[in-house]
């Protein structure tokens, strides 16, 4: 059986505290009490303590995630100073930066920045390697009595675009009065989805020496929908963020799978790969704007930073065996079929057990599993719980059932420290579902360092009301044998 | 608590125990779930 | 829902993955305590609520169909933690 390789990723990290307010729990809090915003702006963060905090740093590629497990908590307040905003594995940028790439992929002209704002941003923007001039030449404003007037204007709908500081420096209009799907928090969702995932594509193009026009096919795996009343959620990412990032040769679709559309996506992209379908092939993911400050009334209860400040986008290259990258199994492939119900064990069962009898491989031959990697900073200070050590404890369950692993805790404890690492990742939705480790993985698989590492992702279907089902998807990844 | 006969509303979680698991256990005892509801906070 | 049926004969029952979302929720539906998330936010009910691991959940469902959908969250979560936060909860609420 032939396998695909994953070649590598990107992720492209932008720090907006100032669109925390257009997070869906904010924006609804801010409408029902205008103070909400001043409390949730009193416990935003610097740029500084942001590109400091140690999960970015990890999630950047200058620190491991095992890194992490040394560092004393809180995190938020270990933060280094003068770290790098660029690493091997990403980049982060600031929201004045941010604001001029959403102008910049705004073809419609629904977001409008104050002209000297967007002089500002154009001018830091120049900088950049990755913004083309035709992207430089977009980002222009308009007068502040237009932007006054505008929103002045409560038939017309339009929200204001604030920094961090509450300075309004633009508006997004709506895309059509009567039309909800096209309201301004949606635009904005979809916009800022649409430069995340570009971003993160030039990235990843850029550093492992893809052309644009190297690129066949495209695949979107955000849970953001796109498309007006007649099509909600119609799409397609892929083929916006193809279009953006000069791929003149790609077409794309995207797979809709809640948070495990990543790891469902590179197992199609993997597929369409090796078959010779479309041998180069890229999975992007964009933002999830609408979790920006989801848990803000945790942080503020105890008084501590609304992390949820940054979105992030990312971007994977495939393609067919190169000798070299890391291989996909596509005889690893675990999922969550109907049948196994919705019980945590048989999801387990499913996404791990399975796929490694099939395999012939012990649970303890995985060196690391990528399970969904929320930082636990933001989540369990606001009673969401541990995420990550929640599915490694499930994980060391099932080994222990099957006999992998000794039973009780202490044995459970060592395998979650071995196998396992801390939540590094901003909870970003599908973003944080397994991907966040991806470049690390590939790293520690080129080097020799580990042989194999699992994936697995879930998705809460039943958040739309049409099953009580979840979803579930896996796979392994495995150092390439012909570069061992 | 007896929750024989009693009328349950669960609210289940992702990360925790799902919704219709504890819909399982509740009706094992002759009680009528009324909603079942599966929460995500991630 | 509580309009529809009237208060007497319900019951909450949680799956909550960690103490203080046990005891956001079971305060939620109890005294209408305003928790941050959730669709029972901000509503006062007043109804007794308890969580699936709880040993007054456990010890009445039948042990086969408690040990397929419940069992292995047991070892998996804090649940000491989370019994406790319920009983703090009922404790300090008199339903």
């Amino acid at each position: 059986m032939d396998h695909p390789v994953i070649r590598g990723v990107r992720f492209f990290m932008a720090h907006t505290p100032g669109l925390v307010r257009h997070g869906s729990k904010p924006d609804r809090e801010i409408a029902r009490d205008p103070e909400v915003w001043e409390s949730i702006k009193s416990h935003l963060r610097s740029f500084d303590d942001v590109v400091g905090y140690a999960p970015h740093q990890v999630l950047l590629g200058n620190r491991t995630p095992e890194s992490l497990a040394e560092l004393d908590q809180p995190w938020y307040e270990n933060v280094a100073r003068e770290a790098p905003r660029n690493g091997p594995h990403g980049e982060l940028v600031s929201e004045e930066e941010f604001y001029g790439l959403l102008k910049a992929g705004d073809d419609f002209d629904l977001l409008w920045l104050d002209e000297e704002f967007a002089e500002r941003s154009r001018e830091l923007l120049v900088k950049h390697p990755r913004v083309p001039a035709a992207d430089l030449e977009k980002i222009v404003g308009v007068p502040p009595s237009q932007i006054e007037e505008m929103l002045d204007d409560s038939e017309k709908g339009a929200k204001p675009l604030q920094l961090r500081d509450g300075s309004t420096i633009g508006l997004i209009q709506h895309g059509l009065l009567e039309d909800p799907s096209l309201a301004p928090d949606i635009l904005l969702e979809n916009l800022a989805v649409k430069a995340t995932g570009t971003m993160a594509l030039r990235l990843v193009m850029d550093d492992f020496s893809i052309a644009p026009d190297q690129l066949q096919y495209i695949i979107g795996s955000g849970e953001e929908a796109i498309g007006d009343r007649y099509n909600r959620g119609g799409g397609n990412l892929a083929k916006t963020v193809a279009e953006a990032a000069g791929c003149i040769e790609a077409t794309g679709s995207d797979v809709k799978a809640f948070c495990c559309a990543p790891v469902h996506a590179m197992v199609v992209a993997g597929s369409l790969a090796t078959s010779g379908v479309f041998p180069e092939i890229a999975v992007i993911g964009g933002c999830s704007l609408a979790k920006l400050g989801m848990k803000f009334g945790g942080h503020l209860a105890k008084d501590i930073p609304v992390m949820e400040d940054i979105l992030v986008g990312f971007a994977v290259l495939m393609g067919p065996d190169d000798g070299v990258s890391p291989r996909l199994r596509l005889d690893s492939i675990g999922r969550h079929t109907v049948g196994a119900g919705s019980v945590q064990q048989a999801i387990i069962e499913a996404l791990v057990q399975k796929p490694l009898e099939n395999m012939g491989l012990s649970f303890t031959d995985i060196d690391k599993y990528s399970t969904e990697m929320h930082n636990p900073e933001i989540t369990d200070t606001a009673g969401s719980g541990n995420v990550p050590r929640t599915n490694y404890r499930l994980i060391a369950a099932i080994a222990a059932a099957r006999g992998d692993i000794p039973a009780g805790n202490d044995a459970r404890d060592e395998f979650v420290a071995m196998h396992g690492m801390m939540g590094f990742s901003p909870t970003q939705g599908h973003v944080a579902s397994a991907v966040p480790y991806l470049a690390h993985a590939l790293d520690s698989l080129r080097s020799g360092e580990s042989k194999y590492t699992m994936f697995l992702a879930k998705g809460s279907l039943f958040l739309g009301r049409m099953t009580h089902l979840s979803d579930g998807e896996s796979f392994v990844l495995e150092a390439n044998p012909a570069a061992r | 608590m007896d929750l024989k006969g009693k009328q349950v509303i669960i609210v289940g979680e992702r990360d925790g125990v799902p919704g219709p698991a504890i819909e399982e256990c509740v009706k094992s005892v002759g009680a009528v779930p009324v909603m079942v509801q599966t929460q995500c906070f991630v | 829902m509580v309009d529809k049926h009237g208060k007497d004969d319900i019951v909450v029952v949680l799956g909550s993955p960690s103490a203080e979302s046990a005891e956001v929720y079971a305060r939620t539906v109890t005294e209408g305590d305003p928790s941050w998330v959730g669709p029972l936010a901000g509503i006062s009910l007043g109804l007794p609520v308890f969580h699936i691991l709880e040993s007054e959940m456990k010890d009445q469902i039948d042990a086969k169909v408690y040990k397929e959908q419940v069992s292995i969250m047991e070892s998996v979560l804090e649940t000491d933690e989370i019994i406790q936060a319920m009983k703090n909860v009922r404790e300090s609420v008199s339903v």
